[in-house]
């Protein structure tokens, strides 16, 4: 059997795994090192549930193999709080309520902030688009994009 | 722009109708909460089910030898595993969980009914292998004809899915098995005189296709089972205790011996009501000794869960020239799929219900085809009957020139009307709802080029019911709030909100959990938009009882008559004949509870009733690109009577997601099979729910027309945005390109055709 | 974000187990083509793999063995010289969309390229997977058509180049031998007054595949006059394919609204499309022609501005 020995760093810490051929990146990150903030809601990239950032840019870790990735860095939602403070996307998220059902709110999380470094004061429609590939069945959107936009002004209010 | 009218007066409430930070919110945007698949067991084996590629077969012999025989494979079950029941016989109830069905959807046994059916499934130590396994077992198939439309499959000479079943309700009673499991009626006045008031009368056929919940969370569930024949379900659905009852009864086991526990759910909307791979993990658990994990794939869900129904409509309507509805005649047909039992009972209450018609009349037929057999989708049964008839009223206020806004307040229901199935209304809000439509900016906002305006309303009795609740108060003055329904949308924070505005106390001393099965009284789904309500008016009573005791408790300590002591703003607080006792705060309370007589809790069970009806009516723009048939919704208003709205926020966000789930059923969500009824559709990028650029910002307008029957007046607003908000949409394209549509979805190629129809007309 | 045309996912080509599959990132083009030659007829090659592993997760495919080439410079590299725009074949949707050079050069591929999936899949998809994939409704294909792409194929042999709408051979088929993969995609470099576009038909906004496609690239002299032209369709044949009558229509005119009308009546005539859960054979000709005029008229206010 194809097994494969891998090293990485995932939110910043040095981890050694083994997968096979066909485990994906989240099958690794769920599977084998037991991060199950990042969701499987497709397995086929349609969804976005499973936005993690590899190398510094928003993938589907469905879309990855896990044998990809050796000396690769991922950031995954469990290191989006920092020192006991959650990061300003994930307070938003809760003071515009722009979850209900919270599947889908790890992965938007994660391609929202990696988006908002790239366009750090986009257009509701930019921010439309930038999340065009996390769905969410239950909140219609129209929180999320709130939440978005106002996490992106109080970054840009406490860079300056 | 969101907005809460109160007609009856503002609230002076400190927690009900306020935004209080959300209990399990820091929990999900740090991924920390755990879903279906999210527990990991030691030991657990992986499970994985085989399915048919046939919609419709006989089976003719299952060979497992071969995966058995592969490393790593611990067990492999099929039909003979799972107890066969007789069918359930009649008088039938409104909603029949007949067990010899169940069983046979779970895992196929005589026959395959759709594509998709499970046939076995395999338990190995790894995700690979036990798809590896699945493909070594050996099944060999006498393929059938299929029949996938309800209306051919009523026919008398359509082929038959189940030998068995006999149409129920019509003399007299048939002798060849049929399709049709039943049909239910509904009638009021005369019909013919009715029509002969109307100066016009439109008569229309209309279809939809069926449409998937799309909840992002597939079904997933860890069995866990022991020597004495304790087990232990971890599993995302609407209602662990239904899933008790039906596991119990599927398996011949005793409820008590079964313990569930909802996981955190990734969605549901009426899909995760039911069981499906919770009794194959269950079977493989036992047969292996070991804890077994069963996660679907996406594909999987759409070919083997049930979507909502797809349905074929006639209706017929007619309408004085003052905008008066005369009278009303429609009949439909509900693809059940496989196995009966689709909700054509709230399709013979829909068609009508908004309006006092007189005379009007409707029929609904229950149908097996070879499709994955239907399951709830918000407000089951509703929306596919809500389509044609706000349809047909459109093109009628339009063709007599009539404001559809005032022709709707003209026949609008009020307290004390009757609805076709029987609910006689309290008070209810839907005059309210449409003026508030009036009102709206929305309503004469200009429109643009290609651009059109739709308008519906929807009608939605809410569900009571069974719920239980309790209230535990802990030595340091914070207490447990228990349900046993999974939170699916925020109602974590309407429960806590209830019982601090109970106890007087802040929300933040409150902890909402969701109990698992073997920890509190038997709770029904979280469903039928009834959480808020029953579950609720449980809360309040559990947390009354806690007042009560700490009342007691007050009392014995101040040694004065228990009548002597209310409770107000979070203390004791003795009348006042007593001007020299202090007021003792619940935290003063909870610390001397323990050493003068035990500790305090309330609980309550209860079975509520006085569920209100809801309306709710949604504004819609949209714009058609003429040359390529593509709409794009440009303006969406949803106006609902919450009640009161407990949260607003996730009242706001209920419209919100109902609208735009509408939205998608509208203009391109459908289940497209082949001609061997193969699905073809499987997955997110052929199934199109709307995504975040696809559609504006949802306005809402919450209306309080407060529930008399509930302590706090609220009514159900999960699902009632559902039942309008593809009517809304069809009437604003009926709006922009001139042409009533009658076939949902109203996708680009159906658009452009019918703009290339008019204008071959035209010529 | 695959073109499943299985959509149940009942017949796996593949005959292999997942445990057996293999993986291997060589970092040569010489080390990758000795991969394939010493692996059986199951092996793939492996770029973003969104596709693949689209297909292996529904169970369309059971490689023996994924040959990554992300390791090799060349499938790596966007290059512009004085006659050419050359991208590597493992070049990514975002990495090309942050490449001005090429974005100014080649918009229209560019933005076909940007269409594919979402910003995730742009992280990781790749022009060379788009066009091997061999989908008849790969986004990038027309406009790489259109602009007169050819590609780089590393062999047992060597390197070989043929015109992309020479490699395409069917849906899911390509005229690449087993032991073949393209290495990059040499683009010629546009002339003044020269430029190219690529519009979409979807039913959403976002992460739909291709119901109509249509790219062009035309060149026009001083006047206005059209010179050359290339108009190519996607998803109304087993192939993308290039509508010669389209240009004839074109060059040697100034491009007025008689020209688009024999524009659109030639990209209509060019289609054979087919039934399908994406949209009908009616709906997908009439909306090539007016994608066909529509992309034309972005080609020429580009070439223009130019």
């Amino acid at each position: 059997m194809a097994r494969h020995l891998i090293n990485a760093m995932v939110n910043g810490d040095r981890v050694e795994f083994v997968c096979g051929t066909g485990q994906t990146l989240l099958d690794v990150l769920r599977g084998e090192l037991h991060l199950t903030g990042t969701k499987n809601g497709c397995g086929t990239g349609d969804c976005g549930a499973c936005t993690v950032v590899l190398n510094g840019r928003p993938i589907n870790a469905c879309l990855v193999l896990g044998a990809e990735v050796d000396g690769s860095e991922i950031e995954t939602i469990e290191g989006m709080a920092q020192g006991g403070e959650l990061h300003p996307l994930q307070q938003k998220f809760l003071d515009h309520a722009a979850l209900q059902c919270g599947i889908c709110t790890p992965g938007i999380l994660k391609m929202a902030q990696a988006y908002l470094e790239t366009n750090p004061d986009p257009t509701e429609t930019e921010v439309r688009f930038a999340l065009a590939g996390n769905l969410c069945r239950c909140t219609g959107y129209d929180k999320i994009v709130r939440a978005v936009l106002d996490a992106a002004a109080e970054m840009r209010a406490s860079e300056t | 722009m969101n907005e809460i009218k109160t007609p009856r007066g503002g609230s002076n409430y400190q927690w009900v109708g306020k935004n209080t930070p959300r209990p399990d919110g820091v929990d999900k945007v740090t991924g920390r909460a755990r879903y279906g698949d999210d527990m990991i067991v030691p030991g657990m084996l992986h499970g994985k089910i085989l399915r048919s590629p046939h919609a419709h077969a006989k089976i003719l012999s299952i060979d497992t030898s071969k995966a058995e025989a592969l490393d790593g494979v611990k067990a492999v079950v099929t039909s003979a595993d799972i107890p066969d029941h007789p069918m359930a016989q009649p008088p039938y109830p409104p909603i029949v969980n007949d067990f010899h069905d169940i069983s046979r959807n779970v895992m196929a046994r005589e026959k395959v009914l759709y594509d998709g059916h499970a046939v076995a499934a395999v338990a190995a130590i790894s995700e690979e292998i036990a798809r590896d396994a699945i493909k070594l077992i050996k099944v060999e198939y006498k393929v059938l004809q299929h029949i996938l439309d309800p209306r051919e499959a009523a026919q008398p000479d359509a082929v038959v899915l189940h030998e068995d079943l006999f149409t129920y309700g019509v003399e007299p009673k048939p002798t060849k098995p049929s399709n049709i499991f039943r049909v239910m009626h509904g009638e009021r006045g005369d019909l013919n005189a009715g029509f002969a008031e109307a100066d016009l009368v439109i008569e229309r056929e209309f279809s939809s296709q069926p449409v998937h919940q799309g909840y992002i969370e597939p079904m997933a569930c860890i069995a866990t089972t022991s020597e004495d024949g304790a087990v232990e379900l971890w599993t995302s659905t609407q209602g662990h205790f239904v899933q008790r009852t039906l596991l119990s009864k599927l398996l011949n086991m005793e409820m008590a011996k079964i313990r569930v526990t909802a996981s955190e759910i990734g969605g549901g909307f009426g899909g995760k009501t039911t069981v499906y791979a919770e009794p194959l993990a269950i079977r493989l658990s036992q047969k292996t000794g070991r804890p077994v994990r069963m996660t679907m794939t996406r594909s999987e869900v759409f070919r083997a869960t049930g979507p909502t129904v797809g349905s074929k409509t006639r209706i017929k309507v007619g309408m004085k020239k003052d905008g008066t509805i005369t009278a009303g005649e429609a009949e439909i047909w509900y693809q059940a799929g496989a196995f009966k039992g689709s909700p054509i009972g709230r399709a013979v209450d829909t068609f009508f219900s908004p309006y006092t018609v007189a005379n009007c009349k409707a029929a609904a037929y229950d149908v097996c085809v070879n499709r994955p057999k239907v399951a709830a989708y918000r407000a089951p049964g509703a929306t596919m009957a809500c389509y044609p008839m706000e349809s047909v009223v459109n093109e009628l206020a339009k063709e007599l020139g009539l404001d559809p806004v005032e022709v709707r307040l003209k026949n609008a229901v009020k307290e004390g009307d009757e609805s076709l199935m029987g609910t006689k209304h309290g008070r209810i809000g839907l005059v309210e709802v449409l003026e508030a439509v009036k009102e709206h900016p929305h309503y004469k906002a200009p429109l643009g080029d290609n651009e059109g305006r739709g308008f519906a309303v929807g009608y939605w009795l809410h569900g009571g019911g069974l719920s239980s609740a309790a209230v535990n108060l802990m030595d340091d003055g914070t207490l447990g709030v228990a349900t046993g329904n999974p939170d699916i949308g925020g109602s974590r924070s309407s429960m806590r909100a209830m019982a601090a505005e109970e106890l007087g106390v802040n929300v933040e001393l409150l902890k909402p959990i969701i109990a698992d099965t073997g920890s509190l009284g038997f709770s029904y789904l979280t469903a039928g938009s009834r959480t808020t309500y029953a579950t609720g008016m449980a809360v309040v009573n559990a947390t009354r009882e806690v007042i009560d005791k700490l009342r007691a408790l007050a009392a014995k300590k101040w040694d004065i008559p228990v009548e002597d002591v209310r409770w107000d703003a979070g203390q004791a607080i003795a009348t006042d004949n007593y001007k020299d006792i202090k007021p003792l705060s619940l935290k003063e309370l909870a610390g001397m509870a323990t050493s003068m007589g035990g500790p305090v809790a309330g609980h309550s069970e209860i079975n509520a009733s006085g569920q209100g009806a809801t309306f709710c009516a949604q504004l819609v723009d949209v714009e058609i690109d003429p040359d390529t048939g593509f709409t794009s919704t440009k303006r969406h208003t949803v106006f609902q009577d919450a009640g009161r709205a407990i949260s607003p926020d996730y009242v706001e966000g209920q419209m919100q997601g109902g609208a735009v789930q509408g939205i998608g059923w509208a203009l391109n969500e459908e289940y497209i099979y082949d001609d061997e009824a193969r699905l073809q559709n499987t997955g997110f990028l052929d199934y199109r729910m709307p995504v975040a650029s696809d559609v504006p910002m949802i306005d809402t307008v919450i209306i309080e027309v407060p529930n008399p029957n509930h302590p706090y007046g609220v009514r159900g607003v999960g699902e009632p945005p559902l039942v309008s908000a593809p009517a809304a949409v069809a009437n604003a394209v009926e709006n922009a390109i001139g042409q009533t549509m009658s076939d949902l979805p109203l996708s680009p190629p159906k658009i452009l055709a019918a703009l290339h129809a008019q204008a071959a007309g035209d010529d | 974000m695959t073109d499943r045309h299985a959509g149940s996912g009942l017949e796996s080509r593949g005959t292999k187990t997942l445990q057996d599959m293999n993986y291997e990132a060589p970092t040569s083009v010489e080390a990758a083509v000795a991969a394939l030659a010493a692996a059986d007829d199951e092996a793939h090659i492996f770029a973003g793999g969104t596709d693949l592993l689209v297909q292996l997760r529904e169970e369309m495919i059971r490689p023996s063995l994924f040959v990554d080439i992300k390791r090799i410079i060349e499938t790596r590299t966007i290059t512009v010289d004085d006659t050419h725009v050359r991208i590597g074949a493992a070049v990514t949707g975002a990495e090309l969309s942050e490449h001005d050079a090429a974005k100014a050069l080649l918009p229209g591929v560019v933005e076909a390229v940007e269409l594919i999936g979402s910003a995730q899949v742009q992280g990781r998809a790749t022009v060379g997977g788009n066009l091997c994939n061999a989908s008849p409704a790969a986004d990038s294909v027309p406009a790489l058509i259109a602009a007169g792409a050819f590609a780089q194929i590393a062999g047992p042999n060597g390197l070989r180049v043929v015109a992309v709408e020479d490699l395409l051979a069917g849906p899911s088929r390509t005229n690449l031998s087993g032991n073949e993969f393209v290495v990059s995609l040499d683009i010629p470099k546009p002339t003044t007054r020269s430029a190219d576009a690529y519009l979409r038909f979807i039913p959403r906004t976002e992460m739909d595949i291709a119901v109509v496609g249509a790219g062009a690239a035309v060149t026009l002299d001083a006047d206005g006059t059209c010179t050359a032209a290339r108009l190519a369709l996607g998803a109304v044949a087993p192939t993308a394919r290039l509508v010669p009558a389209a240009a004839t229509a074109m060059i040697g005119k100034k491009i007025d609204d008689t020209v688009l009308a024999s524009v659109a009546a030639a990209a209509r005539d060019a289609c054979n499309p087919i039934d399908d859960k994406r949209g009908t054979v009616a709906f997908r000709i009439h909306v090539a022609g007016v994608l066909a005029i529509r992309a034309v008229k972005i080609a020429i206010e580009r070439a223009e501005a130019k």
